[in-house]
């Protein structure tokens, strides 16, 4: 199980989090200026990188918030997590190696 | 290829079995193919093999970045059905079911397939109800299964509890008598084993690093960690990384990959008759012949490459397991292991051309794709070939994502697949 530092609450155990897929993904602004491709971009293509991934969790049982999270995918570490709103923390990538 | 028969062994059996042959070339790498295959596991090795036996291609190289049958192929529970709900996929699965049913004759190798029956239990008024419309839609598609009452499902399987008085009780359960297993390996070695002695090349610890385009986007060839491998076709059939080998094209996939566990026990004598699956309190067990318990639990909720689970997943399943099989509470765990398997939005694999010239896919398997291994084999060679979709995985295709045409499993199958 893995321990993941709430921006909020500090260090907590997997299971009080849920996972909520890959992070920066945007909405398109005014729906009605969108192509087929641009829509299957934003609903369906994902980076699924082998790596450092840009995610978003929730601590579902505990303050409830949404937040942003760097996790290496090929040993499931942590590099950072941040608010959401905040930009991605490239910095802490780059001291974590 | 030395051909196996009864009498091949009791011939051997004369020079004490000293003079059997390797099963397959350990190919070095050529600098030119027709055709080749990244990924050798069960897919990989069987559409190499049938482009070689049904289309006529002999110039082919299978590239494997680690030992053949060492992913997913050699990773999974080897159950085997083709109860699926929507039409698309009953063809789907159907075609490799039948095509499991001669597979051991046509590569002359044991696979060792066996019939047993899937049991997949009900547990609640919903379960009933998806389930008996399962049963409906495959029969109408010339897919058997049947409902079965919770004594005819003890019958069947005579660990089973259907006492009234567990959490989730067994309501019943559907049964497709034609599903049952396989031996994982032996799939990937019968394959490997058989498009060898066609003149296929299989090309072990060769990694893809590249994928090498002409000025009109087609693709030339590929950088391996062996050296460059010039081609005009390159089939991808890569599983968990299939979204990194599709990127060194620059294809974005609608795929994401995550770790998918199983466990086996220690083995005992057969008690287990058939495979039951139940997706609502989400286990899935059978008997192997070597006597071990055969589990699967669940994926973890985030996307991972480490080929490795959370002790909490497969606990979840175990505490399934003990409360459906009462019998096997003090059994011990031998071994538990994880395989990466990509997962579509609609849970509903993908074999096609891509938009890039050259280049064809067969990925998106999800947690199910050892089921389908000769069907996915066979239509995809067919794809590769003929530059087109067979009729069956033409619905397959990846442009059904922009097209809205998905074929949701996932609100089909709820949980396991």
């Amino acid at each position: 199980m893995l321990l993941i530092t709430c921006p909020f609450c500090g260090p907590r155990p997997e299971l009080e989090f849920g996972y909520a897929g890959e992070a920066h993904v945007v909405r398109a602004q005014d729906p009605r200026d969108v192509s087929d491709s641009q829509w299957t971009e934003y609903l369906y293509q994902r980076s699924n990188v082998r790596g450092v991934h840009a995610e978003r969790w929730r601590h579902a049982h505990g303050c409830a918030q949404f937040f942003n999270a760097l996790r290496d995918t090929t040993t499931d570490h942590f590099v950072a997590t941040y608010r959401i709103g905040e930009s991605r923390p490239d910095a802490a990538v780059e001291a974590g190696r | 290829m030395q051909r196996f028969s009864a009498f091949a062994l009791v011939k051997h059996a004369l020079s004490g079995h000293q003079r059997w042959q390797p099963q397959w070339r350990d190919a070095t790498p050529k600098p030119a193919y027709d055709a080749v295959i990244v990924g050798g596991g069960g897919h990989g090795l069987g559409a190499a093999y049938y482009l070689a036996k049904e289309h006529g291609l002999r110039n082919i190289a299978v590239l494997e970045k680690g030992w053949i049958g060492g992913g997913n192929t050699g990773r999974n529970t080897t159950i085997i059905r083709s109860n699926y709900l929507f039409d698309e996929s009953a063809a789907l699965y159907d075609h490799a079911l039948k095509l499991w049913e001669g597979l051991s004759q046509d590569i002359n190798y044991n696979v060792m397939f066996s019939q047993r029956g899937v049991l997949m239990l009900a547990h609640n008024v919903h379960d009933e109800q998806s389930f008996k419309r399962h049963i409906h839609a495959n029969r109408l598609n010339g897919v058997d299964n049947e409902w079965l009452t919770p004594a005819q499902a003890k019958e069947f399987c005579p660990p089973l509890n259907i006492s009234g008085n567990m959490r989730h009780p067994v309501l019943g359960a559907a049964l497709q008598r034609r599903a049952g297993t396989a031996r994982h390996d032996a799939v990937a070695w019968g394959y490997a084993r058989a498009a060898d002695a066609l003149g296929v090349d299989i090309i072990q610890n060769c990694e893809v690093t590249a994928i090498h385009r002409d000025a009109f986007g087609h693709v030339t060839g590929v950088a391996t960690s062996r050296g460059e491998i010039a081609t005009r076709k390159i089939g991808v059939s890569a599983a968990g990384n299939s979204s990194v080998v599709m990127g060194m094209a620059g294809l974005r996939m609608p795929l994401e990959s995550f770790p998918l566990q199983a466990l086996v026990s220690e083995p005992i004598k057969p008690i287990f008759p058939c495979v039951v699956m139940s997706n609502t309190i989400h286990a899935y067990m059978s008997q192997s012949d070597k006597g071990e318990l055969v589990i699967g639990a669940g994926t973890d909720a985030y996307t991972s490459y480490t080929q490795r689970g959370a002790l909490h997943i497969s606990a979840h399943t175990l505490e399934a397991i003990c409360e459906l099989f009462p019998d096997f509470r003090r059994m011990r765990m031998l071994r538990n292991w994880g395989g990466i398997v990509d997962v579509t939005p609609d849970r509903s694999p993908i074999i096609a051309k891509t938009p890039v010239p050259g280049l064809y896919v067969n990925c998106g398997w999800g947690t199910g794709g050892f089921k389908a291994t000769p069907g996915a084999a066979h239509l995809f060679a067919w794809t590769i070939a003929r530059d087109e979709p067979h009729t069956i995985n033409a619905p397959f295709n990846l442009e059904r994502f922009a097209r809205g045409m998905l074929i949701d499993e996932a609100a089909a199958a709820a949980v396991a697949h």
